[in-house]
């Protein structure tokens, strides 16, 4: 093959190969990049077979079909598809440039600058693959980066990912693809905006601060809840990018967190938790929403505004646990009930809201919301309402080994304060064999801080079984636990020792250290009536190999040596022998009983002790020498010990307090329950310490969300400041009565809650007209057949709402087909629970055949997502859905032909959407021009002199913003531009009405 | 919230990461090998390791390490709950999710994972939403992909996502809709020596209509709505499509719970010479009158244990040397002839006798019959014109059901 010929068959190599891959699909060819990620350390094993490739290639450039019948065996290939590939596509590239030095990342540039589509998508694969090995693949940079604006989506998407990687690398190189980010974030489609800002925030270089900022605040007023997440989540971008940014941020948090979507409630919460969390007052107004939003949110979302609630009321309500005893109740193991309390208290509404709302999700599927509402009623819920979080976190123990070790480390801290809450499940901490080691500690610790009197026996009972366990630490752990359960339960206490004194026979070592060690600390509580086990453990003591249970067991001789005055000597005298060939522990307490024997007994052991004191003055360990001349310069009396030698035996012989036996939970509970923090029993990075509840609970009113009846004469400013105080008054006055409606309070607030309306606050040049009278389309509500009878069918009558002037009207034609007459219809829940809608009065009877218009008002939000609401009749329910035309949140404005021209100066760039559109002959007339763009939006004509130009006027329902449309007839063709600054109703817009004008 | 994720198999090797914030370097990864070397067994590594600047949660599934790096608090569950449903939906895509699957898809795989998070926060992670953004792959599909350079991203974007229902795609329609119930149920017990139940509870999967009152806790997939759960203790739900757990239930310790077999063993050790006695028989105890199937026993033997020379009257064994497990896999239990296992086990010369008699893992199907005796008494649907297919299964199972000797 020559280099010459090369180029003009190129792509029927490239062919060949697409058609050689196909073949070996199913022997897992390696096509994503797994072979050539090894990069050039496979080169020595690529070039090796390159020859025989060589071969296989160069024959077949005329023919396909024998390819692979060129006397290799296909299992040669399976063996060796790597090699293969790898040697295949060098060779092919290697041969195609300079025939040696060229790495596969060159071969992958060409691929790239190809103009082949699947070829690039190859190549990208390939590079996704060295990313996903951690290999470097940088030098690619600029290779990949100019297909970023690839129509291909998967190769784009691909693009993403290896931008994201490296922007920050290639800093200058990345810039080139941010315009391709800015197009997209005007797209119409919502997941390309969303997948444009993903991308841009996620490239970490400083330069482009200031279009990430624009970006997530334009993507923050999105009318997609989707962009608007995005939004959220580029916020905490930002922040760690640019901390300087923090102000405005909050900002954005601030608007974000007044949003009423499921879907981005969980996002704003968690930037609002990286950005500002101490900003408390954001969340007031929000509060309420939120607990009423919390069901319907993600189930991610719900673990963090879960969290973040928990530490919110920490700091807000004052502490359901009764005031007197709380510091008791943290030492006592039960519940206390005090009757006799002075003050009542009385929960705050919004408080018992939080813990109502949360309730239902201890159901959830998910372990992390469980376990999310469970630290929540351990830090929230008055004490005996947290006993309904037990069946839920022991049903999480069946789920995985890892979730299993969380809950577990939860449950531990949680027993230790109240017993009561997990001992009608102890038996669901029994240990099985099967179990990791870590979950049986956790059980182990569990069932120790469960015990008291009427189970110790059983727990006794199954604390045998695990001592026998096969699992040698395990039962270390479990010496330990009986230890525990002896302290505490002194009923057990003789029990639980002679059963020890019992193991000190096992066969394994470890068993008998363990409880050697457990003895020492039980024998030091009562040590009088207990000479017999100490003198069973000297005669043990030849047999007893682990150093720590013979240090034990020297340092009881000791300390009861006037108990056993025969054998602590002989003791001694053994360990005169052994000394040079023990641990240093072992030797310091030999050092140790030395000392008391000779303060006690120096007639038998002087000479003992002197020998001892000798070796140890020349033993290889510091220590021992350092304490052996302490030791003889405290006991032996002479001349330069002075006056210490007096109190020796007051030093050597004092009584020493018994050592705790503890549960290692004892003090986890400083952390929040289910935080990291407490998991690892240190403060985690960015841990928010839960404060302690507010002696007086600060203002309830922050709470309360405006009430404001709509007015039309107050300004926005005017109006917020006003209500505050409106409904901070009315906060204080019916505290009373709020907290016994506590709730249906927040939904009334919500319901008579306004959308500021900026309309007035902004230009007075335009006012609402009459509506503007089109054809009415009515759509279908409920068909009889599934509404048992009921039907409904709906349209916009184009008349400004009586009820809120954010409402749209509708018009709701209600009819009964069935023969049957149907009662009390009326609206029942609503989704997305924020929903404002005005409903029509319930309708008490609709008789067969008979049929009834009603209106009611709904706040779309100027969004289009579908208003969902429960249509009602006495026996049944049924789930209805409004889904608005963009052209139906529009009302009608006036304005002259001067003024529409000057708004429109006002929304040029990214705020105007234009297209060509190809226009039916039967409407080049204006009258038919009119007619077409009325009938898809509810707009107003402004009158013009008699050129080709045709303006229509209005504004959104909700939120008042202008919304202009121009059309500039051109023959066959038209120019229809639309300036607004929701550029997503733009784009709808447009489109519907490109679609109208199209048509006849 | 999450930081990096790194894939980590049993040999430890790193073969995939991906970070969605800055990139932080693999040797992250030396501190959990840290941890590793001293665990015995892979399943003892501790789930949340403390690193000087990170914190690593990892979650072992199949023979794979999903090591997961966090730098600030964060629930710990939320990150072990995230992980699985990673792997569960790998296990979805790729019929398996070990690490040849993984290598083998690796771009689909990284396709998945740049949709699940976004800046370390979970996205998309229902599978139907997932399913329309990147389409599964198959033999089939990876053959005309290959030959017309298309790809398998979905070219139409996903609606779930922004309807309330995210578990559901828009507009679903079968030519013929079936639903299936299954109801699952598996007994957790630890009987003691001579029989007694020492524990036991039975835990399900899917499905319920009445007898609520036996049921102690639930929990739910998120389509069902639980105020009419609470109000009637009626399910209903739009369903996910295709194959869904819809309801998990736990009937507890405190009822009493029927135990469908009974095991007659004893294992004991000579003190003398290095072997042992081993005899197993089981037999029905209460099986509501059906066949219990797939009978399997599992014993995981002393460490001194070298082999095992038994005899079985029904079924075979095995005994796996390097693990020490010895596998009984009986199939369908006879009540009139009961199945026995006998024989010598030998033991390591010199080796001390072991201390604890092991315990028998005991594994059985009981087809057609719940032995909670719940039943799905009433299946209704509604928004379909036609009459779709109905069907429900009961399967009885073992759980966690081990016997102590």
């Amino acid at each position: 093959m020559s280099v010459q010929n090369f180029p003009p068959i190129y792509s029927t190599v490239v062919e060949i190969f697409q058609w050689l891959k196909s073949v070996y699909k199913n022997i897992s060819f390696p096509e994503k990049g797994s072979c050539l990620s090894s990069g050039r350390s496979l080169a020595p094993r690529g070039r090796r077979s390159c020859s025989s490739i060589g071969c296989i290639v160069s024959v077949p450039f005329g023919s396909h079909n024998n390819v692979w019948s060129t006397g290799r065996d296909p299992a040669i290939w399976e063996a060796d598809t790597d090699a293969v590939y790898a040697a295949l596509s060098h060779h092919l590239w290697s041969t195609f440039t300079a025939p040696e030095a060229k790495s596969s990342n060159e071969d992958l540039k060409e691929m790239l600058e190809s103009n082949k589509e699947s070829l690039k998508l190859e190549a990208m694969k390939r590079v996704v693959g060295l990313i996903a090995k951690g290999k470097n693949a940088s030098e690619l940079f600029p290779a990949v980066v100019k297909n970023v604006a690839s129509k291909n989506i998967e190769l784009k998407k691909l693009v993403y990912v290896y931008l994201v990687r490296y922007a920050e690398e290639q800093q200058d190189l990345a810039l080139l693809s941010i315009s391709t980010f800015q197009r997209a974030l005007k797209e119409p489609n919502q997941f390309i905006r969303a997948s444009a800002l993903r991308v841009l925030s996620s490239i970490r270089v400083s330069i482009i601060v200031p279009i990430m900022m624009l970006a997530i605040k334009e993507a923050s007023a999105d009318m997609s809840p989707y962009v608007r997440k995005t939004a959220a989540h580029a916020i905490q971008k930002l922040y760690s990018l640019d901390p300087d940014q923090k102000e405005q941020l909050i900002e954005v948090i601030e608007k974000l967190l007044k949003d009423k979507s499921t879907l981005v409630a969980g996002s704003v919460v968690v930037a609002f938790d990286e950005v500002c969390p101490d900003r408390i007052d954001l969340i007031h107004k929000n509060y309420r929403k939120l607990c009423n939003l919390l069901v319907d949110v993600e189930e991610w979302g719900q673990v963090v505004i879960i969290s973040m609630l928990t530490r919110y009321a920490r700091t807000q309500f004052t502490s359901p646990w009764k005031e007197d005893n709380e510091k008791a109740f943290y030492e006592s193991e039960e519940e206390k009930k005090d009757q006799t309390e002075a003050t009542p208290y009385t929960m705050d509404p919004d408080h018992r809201l939080l813990l109502r709302n949360t309730k239902p999700l201890l159901q959830s599927r998910n372990t992390a919301v469980v376990m999310s509402v469970a630290q929540l009623y351990w830090h929230l819920a008055p004490k005996h309402e947290v006993n309904i979080v037990t069946k839920s976190l022991v049903r999480l123990l069946r789920s995985h080994r890892e979730v299993q070790y969380i809950v577990l480390q939860n449950i531990a801290t949680m027993s230790i304060q109240r017993k009561g809450m997990f001992e009608p499940f102890m038996k669901s901490f029994y240990v099985r064999s099967t179990d990791a080691t870590h979950i049986k500690t956790l059980k182990l610790e569990i069932l120790t801080n469960l015990a008291n009197e009427a189970n110790i026996s059983t727990i006794l009972r199954e604390f045998q079984t695990y001592v026998k366990s096969q699992d040698k630490a395990f039962a270390a752990a479990t010496i330990q636990a009986i230890g525990r359960c002896a302290t505490d339960i002194s009923e057990v206490t003789d029990t639980c020792l002679s059963g020890l004194v019992l193991l000190l026979s096992n066969r394994d070592e470890t068993v008998v250290a363990e409880s050697v060690v457990v003895i020492k600390k039980l024998l030091q509580t009562q040590p009088t009536q207990h000479s017999d086990i100490i003198k069973h453990m000297a005669k043990l003591f030849d047999n007893i190999s682990v150093s720590m249970a013979r240090a034990s067991i020297l340092w009881l001789m000791g300390e009861y040596c006037e108990r056993v005055p025969k054998i602590a000597p002989d003791v001694l005298r053994k360990m005169a022998k052994t000394f040079t060939a023990e641990e240093d522990i072992v030797k310091l307490q030999t050092v140790n009983l030395a000392a008391k024997l000779y303060l006690t007994n120096s007639k038998q052991t002087k000479l003992l002790t002197q020998y001892i004191l000798n070796l140890g003055k020349y033993d290889q360990s510091y220590d021992i020498r350092d304490r052996t001349r302490f030791v003889r310069q405290l006991i032996v009396p002479n001349e330069k010990s002075g006056a210490l030698n007096k109190y020796a035996r007051r030093i050597l012989l004092a009584p020493k307090p018994a050592p705790m036996l503890e549960s290692a939970f004892k003090d986890r509970d400083r952390f929040q329950l289910g935080t990291l923090s407490h998991s690892i029993n240190s403060k985690a990075t960015g841990y928010q310490e839960l404060s302690d509840w507010p002696a007086v609970a600060p203002d309830q009113s922050v709470r309360n969300v405006e009430v404001v009846e709509p007015s039309s004469s107050e300004s926005e400013e005017q109006s917020s400041d006003e209500s505050d105080e409106t409904s901070s008054d009315s906060g204080k006055s019916s505290s009373g009565s709020e907290k016994s409606s506590s709730e249906s309070e927040p939904e009334q607030k919500k319901k008579t809650k306004t959308k500021k309306a900026p309309q007035k606050k902004s230009k007075a040049a335009a006012a609402v007209t009459a509506p503007s009278f089109g054809p009415v389309k009515t759509h279908e509500l409920l068909h009889h057949m599934t509404g048992k009878g009921l039907s409904a069918k709906y349209h916009f009558p184009r008349q400004p709402c009586l009820y809120q002037p954010s409402m749209v009207a509708v018009q709701v034609i209600l009819a009964n087909s069935s023969d049957h007459s149907l009662e009390k219809i009326h609206i029942g829940d609503r989704s997305p629970a924020g929903l404002n809608i005005h409903c029509f009065n319930t309708i008490e009877r609709l008789e067969p055949e008979a049929s009834v218009t009603v209106s009611m008002g709904i706040d779309f939000s100027d969004s289009t997502q579908a208003a969902n609401f429960q249509l009602c009749t006495k026996e049944d329910q049924f789930s209805v859905s409004i889904q608005p035309v963009v052209g139906e949140l529009l009302m009608p404005s006036t304005m002259s032909e001067q003024d529409f021209s000057k708004e429109q100066g006002k929304l040029l760039g990214m705020n105007e959407t234009s297209a060509t559109v190809a226009m039916a002959t039967a409407n080049t007339s204006s009258q038919a021009v009119s007619k077409q763009v009325l009938s898809v939006a509810n707009v107003g004509v402004v009158s013009s002199g008699p050129n080709d130009l045709h303006r229509f006027a209005g504004r959104t329902v909700s939120s008042g913003a202008l919304v202009l449309v121009s059309l500039e007839l051109k023959e066959s063709s038209a120019l229809l531009t639309i300036n607004t600054e929701k550029s997503v109703m733009a784009s709808m817009l447009l489109r519907d009405l490109k679609q109208a004008l199209a048509l006849a | 919230m999450i930081h990096s994720l790194f894939l980590i198999n049993h040999s430890g090797d790193i073969f995939l990461e991906k970070h969605w914030k800055s990139v932080i370097s693999h040797s992250v990864c030396d501190y959990f090998f840290e941890a590793k070397e001293k665990a015995v067994d892979p399943e003892d590594v501790p789930p949340v390791l403390q690193t000087p600047h990170h914190y690593l949660i990892t979650v072992h599934r199949g023979k794979l390490f999903f090591l997961s790096v966090v730098q600030t608090e964060v629930p710990p569950l939320f990150v072990i709950e995230f992980l699985h449903r990673v792997a569960d939906t790998f296990q979805d895509y790729f019929g398996e999710c070990s690490e040849s699957v993984i290598k083998d898809n690796v771009v689909t795989v990284y396709e998945l994972l740049e949709e699940m998070l976004d800046n370390g926060f979970p996205l998309a992670t229902e599978s139907n939403v997932l399913k329309e953004l990147i389409r599964p792959p198959t033999i089939l599909r990876s053959v005309v992909n290959t030959l017309t350079g298309s790809s398998n991203v979905g070219d139409t974007l996903p609606t779930g996502q922004l309807s309330t229902i995210p578990w559901r795609r828009a507009d679903v329609k079968y030519t013929n809709n079936e639903a299936y119930f299954d109801v699952i149920e598996e007994i957790d017990a630890i009987l003691d020596k001579s029989g007694t139940t020492v524990f036991a509870e039975i835990q399900a999967l899917c499905f319920s209509s009445h007898n609520p009152r036996l049921l102690d806790d639930v929990s739910f997939h998120p389509c069902v709505r639980f105020k009419r759960w609470e109000s009637e203790r009626t399910l209903s739900f739009i369903p996910p499509d295709g194959n869904f757990t819809l309801m998990n239930y736990h009937v507890s310790s405190q009822n009493p719970v029927a135990i469908p077999v009974y095991v007659k063993q004893s294992i004991s050790f000579f003190e003398s010479g290095p072997c042992g006695r081993l005899d197993i028989t089981i037999g029905p105890k209460q099986t509501m009158g059906k066949t219990v199937e797939a009978l399997m026993v599992k014993i995981h033997m002393p460490k001194a244990v070298l082999s095992a020379n038994l005899t079985a009257t029904q079924g075979n064994y095995t005994y796996d040397l390097p693990n020490k497990v010895l596998v009984w896999d009986i199939g369908k239990l006879n009540p009139q002839k009961l199945p026995n296992l006998k024989g010598i086990l030998s033991l390591q010369a010199g080796a001390p006798k072991p201390e604890d008699n092991p315990s028998l893992n005991i594994d059985l199907r009981i087809q057609q019959v719940a032995i909670s005796g719940l039943k799905v008494s009433r299946l209704e649907m509604f928004g379909e014109k036609y009459k779709p297919f109905k069907g429900v299964k009961y399967v009885t199972k073992a759980g966690k059901f081990q016997v102590r000797t």
